[in-house]
């Protein structure tokens, strides 16, 4: 008797148990009236301090669309909310946590994680499940190759980045009556996807100009130390140099440039804002060129933030341990308001015309231009080629956008 | 490759430029590897957390620089924190294990190795962070070859440290109390020698070797909460080659290793810097494994 009494408080949880998850699976991605958005993130390891001026720029447009009374959906208003996820710097992480936030949380509606890296995991799973995401922070070339229909970036492709500085190179050395073809560049490059896909992208501009390379250095994985490669350039005096290595390769390269007296006419790499080369390099900084996807002196503006100069200051307004908004953070904010434009175009939470929504997106934000191509990728958003002038970030190039011309050649840094 | 051997032929001076580089390199890389050593020899313990207390040290003078301390005054105090940070943690940690087989030990010290990483990440953020000394660059032969003076500082520095290290073990009572538990604790547990402190004085000490070394990192390179782990990789590698309880031959294989390292990434691109290392290492191993089969051999 007793067993029978407990088999049957056994058996009432288990399926109240049932039934609760039932009604969060249907939702949870929509709670009230509330849109919940899904991310994994880097919020711990090696990605994260750009996670979170990622995760601060997702943030900073839901209080925006929050404040204006939010998202209209069949004359309904609803609020956007992000659920984050940690997923460590590791890409296998970010395809667990995902898997976690499609199947147990409920969530139809995802934003990316940061870097290519742990977006390349993610892309799987959400075409599995086919869930939308807008990403932002995954440059890669090789996420738009693989036929991917569910996922939708804003930002230009990595191997965009450092193709300007090369192309600049060629202009000015005709400019100076040298050819194009008689100039040496030296690369250092991480080993991680990104990086070299920038690497890739370079190379085919360094071929295309019949440029000669004459370092080509992967730098050391683990290890903040690149002077061998130094040495290598000093020795060589090649005539451009191209880095790209996330915060540690831009600040390893900035310093050991500088105290090896290391120089080029044309000296570019990423990742100048997340290193805070105007704040912490000033000086030695000087006359570098940097890509960057976005520029508060740019053009661009919409109804939400107004000119990119206007989102500038209110970012920094409302973020005042930030010297300057990193693009990372600018491009976060517009995927969240592509979702946005999309779920007013839609009208609609099915994940099906939401993404049919999401692929005829054709807007302009303070950020840019956004398009997608059938593959998803931005196409309609051009990279931007800015120089460290006096401590400042001007844009130099392409020079339809550039608001001042370049220091060539770059002197050296005393 | 060989356009790059070509140039160390034609123009010999960047040979003095990467022996400079190896040199002052491996230099802050022997200090990790002696605590090391020093806490492997004497307690068996194999500490995981070796990178992250350089991190540690490297946080505490990014921390003083932001209050106006100069980084190289920073060196006494950091050290004398990560002292007390090593007694704490020997008490409260490493004691437990240190009676208990490898793999506890290593456990007990990897999740060390974690809690130091998440708590510098919770209290500094994730920013790569440096301190920048002020100090200039020294030009040799007409500014073809340049070093900057806070390498060299360093790299007088860590001599400095290594024989006061050397004279502490081999002159003072603790030091031999230190080097008799070394022996046979068993031994000098009898001969009155209370090895609970000298344990704890062991572990310290490496604590504040490494605080010193972290702070000269900070100034030479860069520091992040997750960046540890090179440092503990490499301090292995070096006390692995040298072979155990070879506190000399630490010194020597730190700074082989560092003038080898600069030289591969010359040479063969510095992809390859790592991959030499750890072929070498390997090679190592083999070689030793070989040497110990034949005496063997010769025993029976």
């Amino acid at each position: 008797m007793k067993h029978r009494l407990q088999f049957k408080r056994v058996g009432c949880v288990a399926a109240s148990a049932v039934a609760l998850a039932f009604a969060t699976m249907a939702q949870a991605k929509v709670e009230g009236d509330t849109i919940i958005l899904g991310s994994a993130i880097s919020i711990t390891g090696k990605y994260s301090q750009e996670g979170k001026n990622a995760s601060d720029g997702y943030n900073f447009a839901v209080d925006a669309i929050n404040a204006k009374g939010g998202v209209k959906v069949g004359g309904k208003s609803y609020k956007l909310k992000v659920q984050y996820y940690d997923d460590e710097s590791t890409p296998a992480r970010t395809a667990q946590l995902l898997e976690r936030i499609i199947n147990q949380d409920g969530i139809k509606f995802t934003l990316g994680p940061y870097a290519s890296g742990p977006t390349k995991a993610a892309l799987p799973v959400i075409e599995k499940y086919k869930i939308p995401m807008v990403e932002a922070e995954g440059a890669s070339r090789s996420l738009f190759t693989q036929g991917y229909k569910y996922v939708f970036a804003v930002l230009s492709t990595s191997d965009q980045y450092l193709a300007p500085a090369v192309d600049l190179a060629a202009e000015l050395a005709a400019k100076n009556g040298k050819k194009a073809s008689d100039l040496k560049v030296a690369l250092s490059f991480e080993n991680d996807p990104f990086s070299l896909d920038v690497r890739a992208g370079a190379v085919d501009k360094i071929k295309e100009h019949g440029m000669k390379i004459v370092v080509d250095d992967k730098m050391p994985r683990d290890l903040s130390d690149i002077s061998a490669t130094m040495t290598k350039i000093k020795a060589l005096k090649p005539d451009v140099i191209l880095v790209s290595g996330h915060t540690k390769g831009a600040t390893t390269a900035v310093r050991q440039a500088k105290e090896m007296g290391v120089n080029a006419p044309i000296v570019a790499m990423t990742h100048c804002e997340s290193a805070k080369f105007t704040t912490k390099f000033a000086g030695a900084s000087e006359g570098i060129l940097c890509p960057t996807q976005w520029a508060e002196t740019l053009t661009y503006k919409d109804s939400l933030f107004g000119t990119a100069k206007d989102y500038y200051n209110a970012f920094l307004k409302a973020h005042p341990e930030y010297k300057i908004v990193p693009y990372q953070t600018a491009q976060a904010s517009a995927a969240v308001q592509v979702w946005a434009d999309a779920f007013e175009r839609a009208q609609s939470f099915d994940t099906e015309k939401l993404r049919d929504a999401l692929a005829k997106t054709q807007m302009q934000t303070f950020y840019g231009n956004i398009k997608f191509s059938p593959a998803g990728n931005n196409v309609e958003k051009p990279m931007v080629l800015r120089q460290i002038q006096g401590d400042k970030y001007v844009v130099v190039a392409p020079t339809k956008y550039a608001s001042d011309p370049v220091v060539y050649p770059r002197k050296a840094p005393k | 490759m060989w356009d790059n051997l070509q140039i160390l032929g034609v123009a010999p001076i960047f040979n003095v430029q990467l022996i400079l580089n190896g040199v002052t390199v491996a230099a802050v890389f022997c200090l990790v590897a002696y605590g090391l050593a020093l806490v492997w020899g004497v307690t068996s313990v194999k500490n995981l957390s070796q990178g992250d207390l350089v991190m540690m040290g490297g946080y505490g003078a990014w921390e003083l620089a932001r209050h106006g301390v100069h980084p190289i005054l920073a060196l006494i105090p950091v050290s004398a924190i990560m002292f007390a940070f090593g007694w704490i943690i020997y008490k409260l940690i490493i004691r437990r294990v240190i009676q208990l087989d490898l793999f506890t030990s290593l456990l007990a010290t990897f999740g060390l190795a974690i809690t130091i990483q998440q708590s510098l990440n919770l209290a500094f953020g994730p920013d790569v962070r440096t301190v920048e000394s002020g100090f200039g660059q020294i030009k040799l032969f007409g500014g073809m070859i340049e070093i900057t003076q806070i390498k060299v500082i360093a790299f007088g520095l860590c001599v400095l440290l290594a024989i006061a290290m050397v004279l502490f073990l081999k002159k003072s009572r603790m030091g031999q109390a230190i080097r008799a538990t070394a022996q046979d604790p068993r031994a000098a547990r009898v001969l009155g020698v209370d090895t609970d402190l000298v344990y704890a004085m062991t572990f310290s000490i490496n604590a504040a070797i490494c605080g010193a070394a972290g702070v000269l990192i900070a100034m030479i390179w860069v520091i992040q909460p997750f960046y540890g782990i090179a440092y503990s990789v490499r301090a292995f590698v070096i006390v692995t080659a040298a072979g155990l309880g070879n506190l000399p031959g630490v010194i020597v294989t730190a700074l082989g290793l560092g003038v080898l390292e600069q030289y591969s990434g010359f040479v063969i691109g510095a992809q390859f810097q790592q991959a030499t290392i750890v072929g070498l290492l390997l090679a190592i191993l083999i070689w030793r494994q070989m040497t110990l089969l034949r005496q063997r051999k010769s025993l029976q």
